[in-house]
């Protein structure tokens, strides 16, 4: 029932606010010149990180494929949601089926405002609601180790939505809603360096907040319930509650979270384990000291008690 | 007299086999797994100091639980149903499932045969076992509420 409502608020959103309020107020917005000129000119070895920070191939690599294959960016996983079936792109560097024909700036405005190079709104199941807190300079950086990589011909499946959720142009409007660059908590000044590299981390490139925070009735993210774990938007299940509330990982030391993010062993003797194992596996690509700020900023959320339903108890 | 005595017992053995419980049997081989894991886990973390003798006993420890994974007996038709974490793919693709477990006993079994000499040696075999864990949670386990 709640997917029910989700859904209904989600269809009046987007097609009653589309219809009367604002054929404008739905266009796509592309970066301004301001933010254009900070791309600079990127390097593909800083580039790197941005790539597994982001965990690109976690949802863009062919489904189950296995270490370097893990670089073909092919697309074609299927992200099964109440609003319908997703399936990222290639975005390999094949000019014809991938990205290899995008400019710099093509990929800024897909990360940062969720728009493509033909003036099309993207679906936010690409979570640049999350990218949009990203350095243009990361961009470019992102975009030069992007071409480092290999072209792989083949055009993945388009996605399979249910009506209304057809209409690109309502995206417009969840936009206005709920694209920021602002981070989502605030840090008063002389926070430690970590917490605040890594708040850029998490709410930027890592993307967290996008599958460990519930959403409300049209997608958007619960900022106030920040991190409190979700039921899972694809698949079933739920996603770990990440902050220090009740039901999460409070009892974690910040160097627990950082050896789990390295290895996949959870202090209390288990591991990681669905969607998060290839999520993990892009962590440890990450430097120490990069795990060690996600592991800081964690620490430093506002705890919050789960954002899922109890379980469920057999009784015996 | 004899005959009877054996058909018993026969029959009690029948009936404790069918009445035990395969998902507590497994969550209770699973916790055992982790503990020794994360026990093997602090000694590569240096929180443990490193004793050759101590980790071979542990590393035994573990084959012979991993030996004691029998999928057939452990994850029977309709254990699915309960409160359990394992995923409905185990029965769709339980070939799949006995392979992952296959490959994690063929590691452990490799570890305990070649007795780490260093902390750098266990460190590389924790984390083939580390990542042999993530790959059957990854497709096989649900986290529930």
């Amino acid at each position: 029932m709640a997917w029910l409502k989700r859904l209904v608020g989600a269809a009046l959103v987007l097609g009653c606010a589309g219809a009367a309020a604002g054929w404008p107020l739905s266009a796509p917005v592309r970066l301004d010149a301001a933010a254009l000129t900070q791309l600079g000119p990127g390097d593909a070895a800083k580039g790197k990180r941005i790539f597994y920070a982001g965990g690109c191939t976690s949802c863009h690599a062919k489904p189950g494929s296995q270490g370097d294959a893990r670089l073909q960016l092919v697309g074609g996983l299927e992200l099964k949601t109440p609003f319908g079936t997703f399936v990222p792109p290639n975005i390999s560097q094949d000019p014809k089926d991938g990205i290899g024909g995008w400019s710099v700036e093509d990929l800024a405005n897909a990360m940062l405002k969720g728009v493509s190079p033909s003036g099309e709104h993207f679906y936010p199941a690409f979570p640049y609601a999350s990218y949009a807190r990203m350095k243009p300079s990361d961009i470019a950086d992102l975009y030069a180790y992007l071409k480092t990589l290999p072209a792989v011909a083949g055009k993945a499946p388009g996605n399979s939505l249910a009506f209304p959720f057809t209409i690109r142009r309502g995206i417009g409007l969840w936009k206005l809603l709920y694209l920021s660059n602002q981070p989502v908590i605030p840090l008063p000044d002389g926070t430690p360096d970590p917490v605040v590299a890594g708040r850029y981390l998490v709410e930027g490139p890592g993307h967290c907040g996008e599958c460990h925070t519930p959403r409300d009735f049209a997608g958007g993210i619960k900022k106030g319930e920040w991190l409190a774990g979700a039921v899972a938007a694809e698949g079933s299940g739920v996603v770990s509650n990440i902050t220090s509330g009740e039901g999460g990982i409070g009892r974690w030391s910040a160097a627990d979270i950082a050896n789990y993010l390295e290895t996949g062993f959870t202090p209390d003797f288990d591991s990681v384990g669905g969607t998060m194992v290839d999520v993990q596996r892009n962590m440890a690509q990450l430097t120490p000291e990069d795990r060690a700020a996600i592991a800081a900023y964690l620490k430093a959320v506002p705890p919050h008690p789960n954002g899922y339903p109890a379980r469920k108890k057999t009784v015996n | 007299m004899r005959k009877l005595v054996i058909a018993i017992s026969m029959l009690a053995l029948a009936g404790s086999a069918a009445f035990a419980d395969p998902i507590l049997d497994r969550q209770a081989l699973m916790k055992e797994r982790g503990k020794i894991v994360g026990g093997l886990s602090k000694v590569v973390k240096g929180e443990e100091p490193f004793d050759a003798a101590a980790v071979l006993t542990q590393l035994q420890a573990l084959q012979a639980n991993a030996e004691k994974l029998d999928v057939d007996a452990l994850f029977p038709k309709g254990s699915d149903a309960g409160d359990t974490t394992a995923g409905p793919k185990i029965w769709e693709d339980m070939a799949g499932f006995k392979s992952v477990e296959d490959k994690y006993l063929a590691h452990v079994k490799a570890a305990t045969a070649a007795a780490p000499a260093d902390v750098d040696a266990l460190k590389v075999q924790i984390n083939t076992l580390g990542g042999d864990c993530g790959t059957c949670h990854q497709t096989f386990r649900i986290k529930k509420g």
